[in-house]
């Protein structure tokens, strides 16, 4: 099968399983790095769909290219080294691929947002809460061409933002500096800013990693609560199945650049078909089960420079056979929502 | 830049601190030279008395110069002098060193303002656009000119440009500060450019300008090549932060994102380059003001060591050590304005 007749099977399974329409759709989309030693083949025809106000887990190993997938979105991999070489990441009906960084600009914050990390990296360190912010919101209307708010205005709405997340003193808070924040502000403050544009979709990338257990589930509760008060599209990215369980209805798990399996998290979870799905819900420990020990995947992610012939995960597969080492095996359906990059699931 | 900081009471402890660490460097740099001018091989006494004086007299001349007490004594008593802004006679001239220096400081400090600020004013847009067009031609020609800066020697790069600018194209004075035939005006502060502004005099501040121009280049270079260099390659680092890729991905704009978001982290480590590099370059004027024949303290300390009369290089030294120590002093206060963790600490 070809990569553009994966993408036309693709759209219609969209069609048929939900009424919402097409957000973003990701078609056979390959991303490479170009170093001194090579090229690193990091995304490898990653192929996701996602309506408007649908909520999409993505989890993975370390490595296996979940934040690159993100950055893909708004386009902030850096090129070079980053090199896109083939497919379409269709958004709101356009190939943002095919945009100029001018029209880039306009996505970015008010259509397409991002939360990140590691809130204290992601925060300028010099800079106070209020610039940071009224930077943010002015950039937008610049790239729209619109008026530019006053800085006053600009002000007035980025204290309005950080209330609407749940922060107190939001006046005190713009003359703050994230290091007199803690970790749990500093990602309610990210995640105001990317409230900031009224975006139609949320890409978070692990935000609740870098947290207290204690924060995680309030970061967790307060993205939850604004996807759906807000009919936000949710793209969250985890390598914590748990996280993706709580926040999200369909789930998508990656190795190595491509997704391997696809469907509603309910039904992932209780019957995982790719080799890998069940070797990462194996690897969960059982609550409810002490006396299950959780098995972790044999091997490791291959090197990107020089990945395996055929299905990616051959080497570290108990069921590849010799198919499986020529030929890579597309993501096609094996129930109504249900998709698997596998040979032999 | 905010500067309201300097009267918070963390900062007034941290600002009493750093005085009282410069009192006792002044301390240790008053003791240097003192040491100096007494290790020194040649007798004052001899020098002071004359090359055909007999013994007698040369008794004399110690009695009077204070040469003949214990060294305890003579150390008091140089102190006390300092403190009251008195740095003794020259036994060669019979001049009062302060007043020299007076004379002579204001043309030296003149030509590292001008120095400094085309070092200034030409590296850090030059370090920022080279990091911003990394490894393209503009970045390997400045890169060319930065090595050349630093590896030219000054004098050499000095007659190089007076056999072109001035023996060749006649654009501009060979040496000095000021034609023969202008009548230096009474000085305000011995600063021609600045006293010439004050005083509305633009055909005097051409003039001098016109002087400045050469030897400011030569003795700039140097430092404007380090601190390009410098703020290049930290503007490389910076540009690839995470807090520049979330700034993006919420839509500020790139040109402040580079001359805002990022310069500013870049300039605290810039700001300690420039802090050294005013340090040395008042010390390391001599050379230019021999070439260009600018009668500044370089000059006159060279003038004075070889003649053995070692109360002005005492003077000079002091006047450069205390120039470090208040470089120091700015840079620290200037990090404190930057960053907001060092206020906090
Ligand atoms: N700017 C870059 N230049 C070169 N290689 C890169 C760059 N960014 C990412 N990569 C490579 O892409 C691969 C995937 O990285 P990515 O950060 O997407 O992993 P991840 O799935 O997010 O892992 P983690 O769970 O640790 O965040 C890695 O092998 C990484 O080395
Ligand atoms: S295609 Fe083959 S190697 Fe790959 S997961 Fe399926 S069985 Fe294993
Ligand atoms: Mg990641």
């Amino acid at each position: 099968m070809s990569p553009g007749s994966d993408g036309r099977s693709a759209d219609t399974r969209g069609e048929l399983n939900r009424p919402r329409e097409t957000l973003l759709a990701i078609t056979d989309y390959r991303l490479a790095f170009d170093s001194f030693d090579g090229t690193a083949q990091v995304l490898d025809g990653v192929s996701l769909q996602l309506a408007a106000g649908e909520t999409l887990g993505i989890v993975g190993e370390t490595g296996c290219g979940k934040s690159v997938l993100a950055r893909s979105l708004l386009r902030l991999n850096p090129a070079p080294p980053a090199r896109v070489v083939s497919g379409s990441i269709q958004f709101e009906g356009t190939d943002i691929l095919t945009l100029s960084e001018r029209e880039m600009r306009r996505l970015r914050g008010r259509r397409i947002a991002m939360v990140f990390q590691d809130p204290v990296s992601y925060l300028n360190p010099l800079l106070a809460i209020g610039p940071q912010m009224t930077d943010a919101l002015r950039g937008q209307h610049a790239a729209a061409r619109e008026a530019q708010p006053s800085r006053a205005e600009a002000r007035a709405r980025a204290a309005a933002l950080l209330a609407s997340v749940g922060l107190a003193e939001p006046e005190r808070l713009l003359a703050s500096h994230p290091h007199q924040l803690s970790g749990g502000m500093r990602q309610r403050v990210l995640i105001a800013m990317a409230l900031a544009g009224n975006p139609a979709l949320l890409v978070a990338d692990e935000p609740t990693t870098a947290l207290d257990v204690t924060v995680q589930a309030q970061v967790l509760a307060l993205i939850a609560g604004l996807v759906r008060d807000r009919g936000l599209a949710l793209l969250l990215i985890s390598h914590d199945l748990g996280v993706i369980a709580a926040s999200c209805a369909r789930v998508a798990v990656m190795y190595a650049g491509t997704i391997v399996e696809e469907a509603a998290t309910a039904t992932l979870l209780r019957g995982p078909r790719h080799p890998y799905a069940q070797g990462l819900l194996a690897a969960v420990p059982d609550l409810d089960r002490p006396d299950h020990r959780p098995r972790g995947i044999a091997g490791s992610i291959p090197n990107l420079l020089r990945p395996p012939p055929g299905c990616r995960f051959h080497p570290r597969c108990a069921l590849a056979t010799e198919r499986c080492r020529v030929e890579k095996p597309l993501l096609r359906q094996v129930a109504p929502g249900h998709n698997v990059a596998c040979h032999h699931a | 830049m905010n500067l309201t900081f300097l009267f918070d009471r963390v900062m007034v402890a941290y600002v009493a601190r750093r005085l009282a660490l410069a009192g006792v460097m002044l301390f240790g740099l008053v003791c240097l030279t003192f040491v100096i001018a007494n290790v020194a091989p040649s007798d004052p006494a001899a020098l002071a008395a004359g090359p055909d004086a007999g013994h007698s007299q040369i008794e004399q001349a110690r009695r009077e110069y204070g040469l003949d007490k214990p060294l305890p004594e003579q150390f008091l008593r140089y102190v006390g002098d300092l403190a009251q802004g008195e740095f003794g006679r020259s036994v060669a001239t019979g001049r009062s060193v302060g007043r020299d220096l007076a004379r002579y400081f204001p043309a030296t400090l003149e030509l590292c303002l001008v120095a400094m600020s085309i070092g200034l004013l030409v590296g850090i847009p030059l370090g920022m656009l080279s990091a911003l067009f990394k490894d393209r031609w503009l970045d390997h020609l400045t890169r060319i000119f930065a090595v050349s800066g630093i590896a030219l020697p000054p004098f050499w790069f000095g007659l190089l440009l007076q056999l072109g600018f001035a023996t060749w194209l006649g654009w501009l004075p060979t040496s000095g500060r000021l034609g023969v035939a202008t009548e230096p005006p009474e000085p305000i502060t011995g600063m021609l450019l600045l006293d010439s502004l004050l005083r509305g005099d633009p055909a005097l501040f051409a003039e001098s300008a016109g002087y400045i121009i050469l030897p400011a280049v030569v003795l700039s270079l140097p430092c404007l090549a380090s601190i390009l260099r410098v703020n290049r390659s930290e503007m490389v680092e910076c540009l690839r932060a995470d807090y520049i890729t979330a700034a993006r991905a919420h839509g500020t704009v790139p040109w402040r994102l580079v001359a805002v978001h990022a310069l500013k982290n870049a300039m605290l480590p810039t700001l300690a380059i420039i802090g050294l590099r005013w340090g040395w370059m008042m010390s390391s004027t001599v050379l230019v003001e021999t070439v260009f024949d600018w009668p500044g303290t370089g000059l006159y300390a060279v003038s004075s060591a070889i003649a053995g009369d070692f109360k002005p290089v005492m003077g000079v030294t002091l006047i450069v050590g205390l120039n470090f120590m208040l470089a120091n002093l700015v840079v620290d206060l200037l990090y404190g304005a930057l960053d907001p963790r060092l206020r906090d600490a």
